[in-house]
């Protein structure tokens, strides 16, 4: 194997481990601030122990999402040192901002958050998760600005052999970026909102303080409805956009192998890429395509030269089951609250409440590999290869032994992680009345 | 001045930052397991760290951000040339910030004792590395315009190793002082018994690295060249006696506060010594990377700066608050209803 796959693997694996960890502390941070202020203002108990509650699987989750934050960073100057070199002029800076403006802010007051209950005015604890809230989501926006201008760059020339900055605004208002970051950290809203339907579903499947997690499952249902509807809309908008720029993948994303005017949307489709066609197209939706993408033509992928295609049956599969996952929470979370008088009695339910908590995550990877492997072969959209960027200096068996490093390393964490969460989750909030 | 003289300060900046804040944590955890002998002397040396440790480590995460958006070039180089130093340091640091949160909750002996060793081994291998990179980067690394030659073990030079023990002392005395501040009585006394050792040798380590310096490097060439400016190692030295003063005088406060300064002008005098070169070559000066030859553009730059006029102060307030919030004995009593 080469160093051109090893680093893909590498990166794919140690990205796709981090996003495990980011996306529950985006919406859950938002959760445990909401619990914390309805406590500040009602000076209701049970919405502190909420707080508490909630908040532990967070800083449990928070500490696995930073350490392998650090590794992303690494990762692009010792595997990918050529397209450092090349794009470090324009994406160093968004990654620069996000640690000096989002990533301190994110750190330090959550070391103030669970260590300060007593040293510091309720008011100001409630703050501080606020700013922890704020500065998650914020890290969010820049890395997705630079993951943006990725996708899409703007506002640069090339010169000196590398892409220099003109325009930092027109980097920073790239749409491509922007609604990339609303559909990220929606997702990831939906995805703390299911988390805790999910555990209080548990709770109140054991009849343990019934109350108290009907409460919390009414909170998370609301969030994760609200977001997923979101999520929806912002995913159209964003599809339109990568019609727009990434024509790839698109075609790749609906299969679409010929130039099509008014082109329909299939339900069922089974793409067969050797052959350049689809060998099942059936139940078409006339013109469906065409009106999501918001543009009457559609590339076909034969426009393209087979190199500059991406893998076609890895980005369409991902695409189809993260959209009907999509529909699927919508759904779910609007059940919660039409049988919400009598939840606590319909097992059944609450069962699948329970066992639909991995399910916004899966939607999360998935729409990450159509990101990133729709974009094949190019690492930076039309400018750059992948195979171009890797390290010169780096052996593949350097990256072989890191990647098995990362592997077993990560997979023990991982482990640790979901049991010290599932024995909290489990565990329920600290008693009454202590 | 030039945006990338700015750069080129703010670099040795964040990295001083760094090794001043993140430093204390090594070390505190680096003495964890020789000091703290029972259950509540363990979870006194975590708490002594455990508000502070995840805001420290951020300056790394920042002066790594700042090195590839201010000298993509040096970035890219660095980071590649030395893959597996970084990796190790990597997997040190992931190990280390996990161990600190997941201590606290262990349950059986056993877990305890493999997040112990976590806590020690995650502080003292990127102590060592981090001084073996900048002691090897003093020297130049070998390397030209078709690539590297080094190896893990080409770095693990005398003089390069010399540098490991002098910032792994350095920590260790820094965090020694640290957790003497921060918990009490035998706990305490402990911990600064430690620094008074450690500091023995860290001065010792100092010496030598005064004098291989000039044998091993050409960080001198840039002092001869305007005296001036041995003012910043002069002033290393003096805080590192100063340090040594307050230690044996007793007053801990004082004697962190010029162990930080000792760091922090200790980062200084090498930086001043790399001027106008980020990394230098060993091979030929020509292929050196230097704050001109590896920088952004003007433009980005200007950019940058910007931002970072903006906010580092903003950083440096609200955590200097945090300090001063939770500049506190930790009592037994906080321990024990201690949840998180």
């Amino acid at each position: 194997m080469d160093t051109v796959l090893l680093s893909r693997l590498q990166f794919a694996a140690t990205a796709a481990f981090h996003f495990i960890f980011v996306p529950l502390t985006l919406g859950l941070s938002i959760l445990v601030a909401y619990m914390e202020t309805k406590y500040v203002r009602t000076g209701d108990k049970d919405y502190l122990r909420m707080a508490k509650f909630w908040g532990r699987l967070f800083v449990i989750n928070f500490a696995l999402g930073v350490v392998t934050g650090i590794t992303m960073e690494f990762q692009f100057g010792m595997n990918w040192a050529e397209y450092s070199r090349y794009v470090g002029d324009i994406f160093g800076s968004p990654l620069a901002i996000e640690a000096t403006v989002a990533f301190f802010l994110e750190s330090t007051f959550l070391g103030v958050w669970i260590f300060g209950w007593n040293k510091i005015s309720p008011k100001l604890h409630a703050l501080s998760i606020w700013l922890v809230a704020l500065a998650t989501n914020l890290s969010a926006l820049w890395i997705l600005i630079a993951n943006g201008w990725m996708q899409h760059p703007v506002g640069y020339v090339i010169n000196n052999n590398r892409a220099e900055m003109v325009d930092f605004w027109a980097v920073v208002t790239n749409a491509y970026g922007l609604l990339k970051f609303a559909h990220t950290v929606l997702s990831g809203w939906v995805v703390a909102g299911f988390f805790v339907l999910g555990i209080s579903a548990y709770h109140l499947l054991n009849k343990n303080e019934t109350e108290f997690f009907k409460k919390c499952l009414k909170i998370g249902a609301i969030f994760a409805l609200v977001s997923s509807i979101l999520v929806a809309a912002v995913g159209d908008f964003h599809a339109k956009e990568v019609a727009h720029t990434q024509p790839t993948k698109l075609a790749a994303m609906e299969s679409l192998w010929n130039t099509t005017t008014n082109a329909p949307m299939y339900l069922l489709l089974i793409p067969d890429p050797e052959n350049e066609k689809n060998s099942v197209e059936a139940i078409g939706i006339p013109s469906m395509l065409s009106i999501l993408a918001g543009k009457k033509e559609i590339k076909g992928l034969k426009e393209f030269s087979p190199s500059e295609r991406p893998p076609v049956t890895l980005t369409f599969v991902s695409f189809r089951l993260m959209v009907g996952l999509g529909f699927l929470f919508i759904l779910l979370t609007l059940l919660v609250l039409i049988k919400f008088r009598y939840i606590e009695n319909s097992t059944i339910f609450l069962k699948l409440l329970l066992w639909s908590i991995p399910l916004p995550y899966i939607a999360g990877q998935l729409g990450w590999i159509v990101a990133e492997v729709g974009r094949q072969p190019w690492i930076v959209y039309g400018l750059l290869k992948t195979t171009d960027a890797v390290s010169k200096a780096v052996e593949p068996s350097q990256v072989l032994a890191s990647l098995i490093g990362f592997t077993v390393f990560y997979g023990a964490l991982g482990i640790i992680d979901i049991y010290l969460l599932a024995k909290y989750a489990r565990k329920g909030p600290e008693p009454k009345e202590v | 001045m030039e945006f990338q003289i700015i750069w080129f300060i703010l670099w040795g900046l964040l990295w001083a930052v760094y090794f001043a804040l993140d430093g204390f944590d090594f070390g505190a955890g680096i003495l964890y397991p020789f000091i703290a002998k029972d259950e509540m002397d363990k979870k006194a040396v975590i708490h002594a760290i455990g508000p502070v440790w995840n805001g420290n480590e951020v300056w790394l995460i920042t002066a790594g951000g700042a090195t590839f958006a201010a000298f993509p070039t040096t970035y890219a180089y660095m980071f590649s040339y030395l893959y597996t130093p970084l990796l190790i340091i990597l997997f040190a640091l992931i190990l280390r910030g996990v161990a600190v949160e997941f201590r606290p909750k262990a349950v059986t002996d056993t877990q305890k004792k493999l997040w112990d060793i976590g806590i020690f081994l995650g502080s003292l291998i990127p102590s060592l590395l981090f001084g073996v990179a900048f002691g090897n980067i003093f020297m130049g690394l070998k390397f030209d315009d078709s690539g590297y030659y080094g190896t893990l073990f080409s770095l693990l030079n005398p003089y390069g190793l010399l540098v490991g023990l002098l910032f792994l002392f350095t920590f260790i005395v820094h965090g020694g002082l640290w957790i003497s501040l921060k918990v009490q009585d035998t706990l305490a006394e402990k911990a600064m018994a430690r620094a008074k050792k450690f500091w023995y040798l860290q001065a010792i380590c100092a010496v030598l690295f005064l004098i291989l310096t000039a044998v091993f490097t050409n960080l001198y060439d840039n002092f001869l060249k305007l005296p001036f400016w041995f003012a910043v190692p002069a002033l290393a030295v003096t805080c590192l006696l100063v340090t040594g003063f307050y230690i044996m005088k007793n007053k801990r406060g004082r004697a962190f506060i010029s162990s930080a300064l000792f760091i922090i002008s200790l980062v200084f005098s090498g930086v001043i010594g790399l001027y106008p070169n980020l990394i230098p070559s060993s091979i030929d000066s020509k292929y050196s990377l230097t704050l001109f030859n590896s920088s952004s553009s003007p433009y980005t730059l200007k950019i940058m700066t910007i931002v970072i006029i903006i906010f580092v102060p903003i950083v440096l307030f609200y955590q200097a608050w945090t300090y001063k919030t939770f500049m506190y004995k930790i009592t037994e009593k906080e321990l024990k209803e201690e949840g998180y």
